[in-house]
């Protein structure tokens, strides 16, 4: 957990806004450190978490979260957490060596174009199981991490799949449960030819869905080694504020974090 | 052959450079080739972990697998290469000869400044990690031997879809690696040569929206994740410029830790530019891995440029050849009286 970033975004993990839908994209950077922000964050917070990890296997998050302050393998045995291993299940769905039940979840790996309703399954389930945590405890609202939703493209599930399942998820998650999500997105660069099921259409669509967008990408100027980028910030309008805001903030991020600062004000500059 | 490469700083996954790798927390396996991370405790080999290389004209990215390859005969890993070009003999026979580096050339006239720290243009790291090659030397057959090598050579195989050419590559890779639940534990070093050319069965080269991508993406989330559940590193090179569809290279990039591109100058226009006189290509670092770790070694310039010597291949900090020519500067500032026409007879000093 950051706790600039959590200024910036005014919210601790003892008061933050539920039924949030949170969209966290990059386009040639890795906004991968935003999501181990959540996960760390939202684990303080107490709340039930559903990790669909595609991408990286457990003791990656789980080492970072260590330097975080979080033990991931703890939360996981008292019933807080629970992760999915994506990288780890595919080979034996592919190799077709594992049919059993425990891989519907899985089923675009095998049929690409009958969609994501094995893994909402899944999801469901996951964030409606609670009060049998570790000696009785029940946990917060249920929040739901995806890192990263694009690589689905590349399995060959199609935009409009991805986004049924993402619809499907905020209805259960944040407006049935008033839970949080929060997803990332990696995307192409802008002129990208194939842009018609690329995840720039992706990203596209879950702006929409979403109230709060962090973008980050690499510097405008060129690559910096003490500024790693920006990170756009976009608040869409809610009850208190009548317009969207968006701010700009530099970056920096370092072994145990990530620092955050107004543009022109990083420590290399001044 | 195979080329020996200066460290370089950091985890840029070229020769014998550190690299991250994604193992179990085993501190107490010593496993030779390798050495813990002192940033976060991996282990490390020498040598990129699922490193891309994207070659732009194919030529270099050979040397540096073969050089890859090297690395783990002379470290005692296990190798499994497959390849639908060249047979993946031809690659391993043309492995290098280690050698030991050679002495840095002690000066005899200007001996006083042989103490002067020199200039940061070669990228050193500051642990020694690895071995060098003499590029012009093919390696013994005894030390080639000595090494367990496995092959998968494209066109011996009987025709297969492409769907199930990931599978029996798979399944290569899985016999391959059965030997991590033996007693003695090793590094099982991959190297895919030309993924995505035609020769593999795929039609990514060949068209703007290719239906096999798919396939080639697929492959690599799974040996992604093969990697990540294994005592193993994988080399795995591209030619990006048979690839005309740029959202599928950004895709494998993503799919990989390392991804590094070889940009040659031969046969570009950049081969006469006299600001790369001195080098045969451009090094352009795309992604670095940042496996269990917030933020990795950031390199302090992503200008980089390699040439490949007689016995030798260097990468070193881009820079510009020094400017030796007087006339060059009163060149310039003729022209440029000239174009602004009016005043060509006045005082060039004071033209502006």
């Amino acid at each position: 957990m950051f706790p600039e970033l959590n200024s910036i975004l005014n919210s601790t993990p003892d008061s933050f806004k539920s039924s949030d839908f949170i969209l966290v994209s990059d386009r040639r950077a890795d906004a991968s450190f935003l999501i181990h922000h959540h996960l760390s964050f939202y684990l303080r917070a107490g709340c039930k978490v559903c990790f669909l990890g595609l991408v990286q296997s457990f003791s990656h998050y789980s080492a970072v979260s260590q330097r975080l302050g979080v033990s991931l393998a703890q939360a996981r045995e008292k019933g807080q957490l629970v992760f999915f291993e994506g990288l780890k299940n595919s080979i034996g769905v592919i190799l077709q060596e594992d049919t059993s039940q425990e891989t519907q979840p899985l089923s675009y790996l095998r049929t690409p174009g009958a969609g994501l309703e094995g893994l909402f399954r899944f999801v469901e389930r996951s964030v409606r199981q609670s009060g049998d945590g570790y000696a009785g405890e029940s946990w917060g609202p249920p929040v739901l991490l995806i890192d990263d939703l694009s690589v689905l493209l590349s399995l060959g599930v199609s935009v409009g799949a991805i986004l049924d399942f993402t619809l499907y998820c905020q209805a259960a998650v944040c407006s049935e449960l008033q839970g949080n999500v929060v997803i990332l997105v990696r995307c192409e660069e802008e002129d990208a030819d194939d842009d018609e099921e690329g995840s720039n259409l992706l990203q596209r669509g879950l702006v929409h869905q979403c109230n709060l967008a962090l973008h980050v990408e690499g510097l405008p100027t060129g690559y910096c080694r003490d500024i790693h980028g920006q990170m756009e910030v976009w608040w869409r309008q809610g009850e208190e504020t009548i317009y969207n805001q968006r701010k700009i903030f530099h970056f920096k991020v370092h072994d145990k974090g990530a620092s955050f600062f107004a543009r022109g004000t990083s420590s290399a500059v001044l | 052959m195979a080329a020996p490469v200066r460290g370089m700083a950091g985890s840029i996954s070229i020769g014998n450079t550190t690299s991250f790798q994604k193992k179990t927390r085993s501190k107490l396996v010593s496993i030779p080739g390798t050495r813990p991370s002192v940033q976060n405790g991996q282990l490390l080999v020498s040598s990129g972990y699922n490193s891309l290389e994207e070659d732009r004209y194919d030529s270099y990215s050979r040397m540096l697998l073969k050089y890859f390859l090297a690395e783990g005969v002379v470290c005692g890993h296990e190798l499994f290469l497959a390849s639908a070009r060249d047979h993946p003999d031809q690659i391993i026979e043309g492995q290098s000869q280690p050698s030991d580096p050679e002495n840095p050339d002690t000066m005899k006239i200007a001996w006083r400044y042989q103490n002067q720290p020199k200039v940061q243009i070669a990228l050193a790291s500051s642990v020694r990690f690895g071995h060098y090659y003499d590029v012009s030397k093919t390696m013994e057959p005894e030390l080639r031997q000595a090494a367990k090598c496995h092959s998968f050579y494209q066109l011996q195989e009987t025709p297969v879809t492409t769907g199930s050419r990931s599978r029996n590559v798979m399944r290569l890779r899985e016999h391959g690696h059965k030997g991590k639940n033996s007693k003695v534990r090793n590094v099982l070093r991959l190297g895919l040569h030309s993924l995505g050319s035609v020769l593999w069965g795929d039609d990514v080269c060949c068209k703007d929206n290719p239906a096999h991508c798919h396939a080639l993406t697929t492959f690599l989330y799974i040996l992604r994740g093969l990697l990540r559940t294994s005592l193993s590193v994988a080399m795995v090179t591209v030619p990006s410029h048979l690839i005309q569809n740029r959202a599928v290279m950004g895709r494998i990039i993503r799919l990989s830790d390392t991804a590094i591109a070889l940009e040659s100058f031969k046969g570009s226009e950049k081969e006469t530019n006299p600001l790369y006189k001195d080098y045969h290509g451009l090094l352009h670092v795309r992604q670095l891995p940042r496996l269990n770790c917030l933020s990795c070694e950031v390199p302090d310039t992503k200008d980089l440029a390699f040439k490949l010597k007689r016995k030798q291949f260097t990468i070193e900090r881009l820079h510009l050849p020094p400017d030796l020519s007087e006339t060059v500067s009163r060149v310039s500032k003729t022209e440029l009286a000239a174009g602004c026409g009016t005043t060509a007879t006045g005082n060039k000093h004071l033209d502006f």
